[in-house]
């Protein structure tokens, strides 16, 4: 993995590499240069496998980090290429024309995290939530324990605590 | 006739639905032919579709969401719930990345337990499976049969683990307790039984005459497909690709055992449930060679510190494991708290019931939408999750 | 509607004898009228708008043996809400053999009078299950599996599942447990019988009864109501 960071620190900006395994490796690209990476591992290195796409919210650094896991068949090998992308206004390329299922996981990102992907197809119909009016649900500053608090009207919850009320039932001379 | 049928541009049907030639109907929730609780929207010109929505989405719970807000061994109880039919595999990949992530290196012994409740977990899920298969196409005998067979197989995991459906047996650090005494003698009983069973299944469901005049043809899925729209597991194995997790990055003791990988160069709705069928014999041959080369005694877990206070380094890892439908992975990002900073499911029906679904169904017969869906054993909660 | 109905209501059996003109659509604006406002208002004239009525008594005998003959013959509509829906597919083959008691899956809402919620209930399928229970046939009956139907079990704190689903529709047995067994659901199905045979599972009549509770409760979470007040 390490001859593969090098070489391909020769054509991008590729940093903060990091080796978790033997055969799992991350590496961070610019914003811009995203698109022509993956297309360069797909097409030049043999990573043609999309593994998944997901994001993590890091509200502390105002950024949301954008992962995109590829898999080699034929060294069985993934590489997960991370992209960090503003929180205020997450706009990214797509990358549905590389990858059938990249649409739909741009679906669910737009529809979770907010971010959005100009020309991908369907992105801003509504596929996992419904007639939902609250903010992108999977962002760290959503709260869903106020919003279902909120929302939904809970049992009331039987405050004995168990092993007392046991106790009394079953030892009530004790 | 010629003239009913839309024209093509750009690789879609342009038509309008005014116009009276089509219909859109709508198969799901509520319907006898779909895997799971989701929904296709068809648009349908005479009896061929003409075009497919899936919409997905009445599973969601936001697991996602609520495993930030849980600490690590409270997430146990949720991540089974993604997967109904095989829960084990959830619990092996959250228990692989924590070990992962701690650096820790569980007992030989709960390695091999763990491998055998994940083949039989498989062999389950299979049965089900053929039964579903079958069921699609009109011969409800094999579901009964196979569906029947496959309490036996959970009655041993209540005998091992406690429960049925719901095992929460691989913790993190090992496996929850050994071997109960006689478990391995009616494990034997069961698996004879069941591959017994599967012969049965061949001469009733494989060499049926109906199924095969059905089935063959399908759905056909190409080499050329496969990286473009992520297929993985028998999937990508009935299209002639030797693609398995358990071969290509082995995982516990796999490694060890003796194993092919099943492929076909059809790629039709028929050689899937070929595969899938090898497959089941393919488990209970596992599960067999797990029980003869197991280590007799041993630790089955190792002491964590509390685990209610557990805070496991920062870092990132992604595990994967071969499940019933192919690669299930889990991606977890740790920041150094109590709590996980982000776990994300890759499910292997993602790729297969959304992309993938949409154009297959597309020119199919309306009677064989349900059998191509369920010959592509997609999983709605995985989806959602 | 019986033909008894229609001689007590002289209102509705004047308007059957003179066909609507145009302006008909004013005299079903009374009480017993839905307004149906989720509609687009071209949509509105495909649906039925009328409430729903409760159904009414017979002899005591006669009642008898109807629920006797009502509990002999439940009928499941297949629809799998949630896990719950897994430990069906074993209580139909013959090890726990639901034909026995008179029960098997239906594929559609028109010939089932039992629903089985299964489980945790996402906003999205509650739609389709108020709106697949309004479609069957009375006399219906509700049975709840798993916690999370009955408190929201481990998804609590979940921002897409209802907590409750006795707000939404009636239930008449809870069977409880994560995942329960089959022989537990089982119980829930003789249960529910007896309280048939004792004229106690009145879930369809509760339903009648407080459906302004009912609709008002479902219109809070579901925010896009785009479907007939009730579904005949």
């Amino acid at each position: 993995m390490e001859t593969l960071y090098k070489e391909l620190k020769q054509y991008f900006d590729v940093d903060e590499f990091s080796v978790q395994k033997a055969s799992l490796a991350f590496l961070r690209v610019p914003k811009s240069q995203l698109v022509s990476l993956l297309t360069h591992m797909k097409d030049i290195r043999g990573y043609t496998h999309l593994v998944m796409v997901t994001c993590v919210d890091y509200l502390e650094q105002d950024s949301f980090l954008l992962t995109y896991l590829l898999h080699n068949y034929s060294t069985h090998c993934d590489l997960g290429i991370q992209v960090s992308i503003s929180r205020q206004n997450p706009v990214m390329d797509g990358i549905h024309h590389l990858w059938e299922q990249g649409r739909v996981y741009q679906r669910e990102l737009f529809e979770m995290f907010g971010i959005d992907f100009p020309g991908s197809p369907d992105v801003h119909e509504p596929m996992i939530l419904e007639g939902w009016q609250g903010p992108p649900p999977m962002r760290r500053d959503f709260d869903t324990k106020a919003y279902s608090e909120a929302t939904y009207s809970h049992r009331p919850r039987d405050h004995r605590e168990p092993e007392e009320y046991m106790k009394q039932q079953l030892y009530p001379e004790d | 006739m010629q003239s009913l049928y839309p024209p093509i541009v750009n690789g879609k049907a342009v038509y309008d639905l005014d116009s009276q030639k089509y219909i859109r109907v709508w198969q799901g929730p509520q319907h006898p032919g779909v895997t799971g609780n989701m929904s296709l929207e068809l648009d349908i010109c005479g009896d061929q579709v003409i075009k497919c929505n899936t919409h997905v989405g009445y599973l969601h719970r936001g697991f996602e969401k609520l495993m930030e807000r849980r600490r690590y061994i409270n997430c146990f109880p949720i991540v089974c719930r993604i997967c109904v039919p095989e829960p084990d595999t959830n619990e092996y990949l959250f228990a692989a990345g924590m070990e992962e992530l701690m650096g820790v290196q569980i007992p030989e012994k709960a390695m091999w337990l763990r491998a055998l409740n994940l083949e039989l977990s498989r062999l389950a899920s299979f049965l089900m499976h053929l039964g579903g298969q079958s069921g699609a196409f009109g011969m409800g005998t094999v579901a009964q049969w196979t569906i029947a067979y496959r309490d036996y197989v959970l009655d041993l995991f209540e005998e091992l683990t406690g429960a049925r459906i719901y095992h929460m047996y691989m913790t993190p650090g090992g496996v929850r307790g050994d071997i109960p005494e006689g478990w391995i003698a009616h494990t034997h009983k069961v698996l004879d039984g069941a591959s017994k069973l599967l012969d049965e299944i061949k001469h009733v469901m494989l060499n049926n005459a109906i199924f095969k005049q059905r089935a063959i043809g399908l759905g056909v899925i190409t080499p050329e497909m496969v990286d473009h729209y992520g297929i993985v597991g028998p999937n990508a194995r009935c299209a002639g690709l030797k693609r398995d997790v358990r071969k290509d990055n082995p995982y516990l003791i796999y490694d060890q055992l003796d194993f092919e990988v099943e492929t076909e160069t059809a790629g039709d709705a028929y050689s899937r449930t070929c595969i899938r069928w090898r497959e089941t014999h393919q488990s209970i041959d596992l599960c067999r060679q797990i029980l003869a080369k197991m280590p007799p005694s041993g630790a089955v877990h190792i002491t964590l510190p509390n685990v209610l206070h557990l805070k496991i380094p920062a870092g990132q890892t992604y595990v994967r494991a071969e499940s019933t439908r192919g690669e299930y992975g889990y991606f977890m990002v740790s920041d150094g708290s109590e709590f996980p900073r982000k776990v994300t499911v890759r499910g292997p029906s993602y790729s297969h019931a959304m992309a993938l679904l949409e154009d297959l169904l597309v020119g199919v017969n309306i009677a064989d939408v349900a059998g191509l869906m369920v010959s592509l054993h997609t999983y709605p909660p995985e989806i959602e999750r | 509607m019986s033909d008894i109905e229609i001689k007590d209501n002289p209102d509705i059996k004047s308007e059957l004898q003179t066909p609507p003109e145009p302006g008909y659509s004013e005299w079903r604006k009374d009480e017993n009228t839905l307004y149906n406002d989720g509609l687009p208002e071209e949509e509105k004239d495909w649906f039925c708008d009328a409430r729903p009525q409760k159904a009414r008594k017979s002899v005591q005998v006669i009642e008898n043996f109807l629920n006797w003959a009502r509990s002999q013959s439940l009928w499941i509509l297949a629809f799998g809400t949630g896990c719950g829906a897994i430990e069906l597919r074993p209580l139909v083959t013959s090890r726990y053999d639901i034909s026995r008691l008179g029960m098997q899956p239906r594929p559609t809402p028109r010939q089932a009078n039992l629903i089985m919620i299964g489980g945790y209930v996402s906003i999205k399928t509650l739609k389709r299950i108020v709106r697949s229970y309004e479609q069957m046939q009375g006399p219906k009956f509700v049975v709840a599996v798993c916690s999370c139907a009955i408190n929201g079990g481990m998804y609590w704190d979940s921002y897409n599942t209802v907590k409750r689903i006795d707000e939404y529709i009636p239930v008449d047995v809870y069977v409880t447990g994560c995942m329960p067994r089959p022989e537990a659901v089982l119980a829930g199905f003789n249960k529910l019988k007896e309280l048939i045979k004792a004229g106690k599972a009145e879930g369809q009549n509760l339903y009648i009864e407080r459906f302004d509770w009912y609709k008002e409760n479902q219109k809070k979470v579901i925010k896009d109501w785009n479907m007939p007040d009730y579904n005949w």
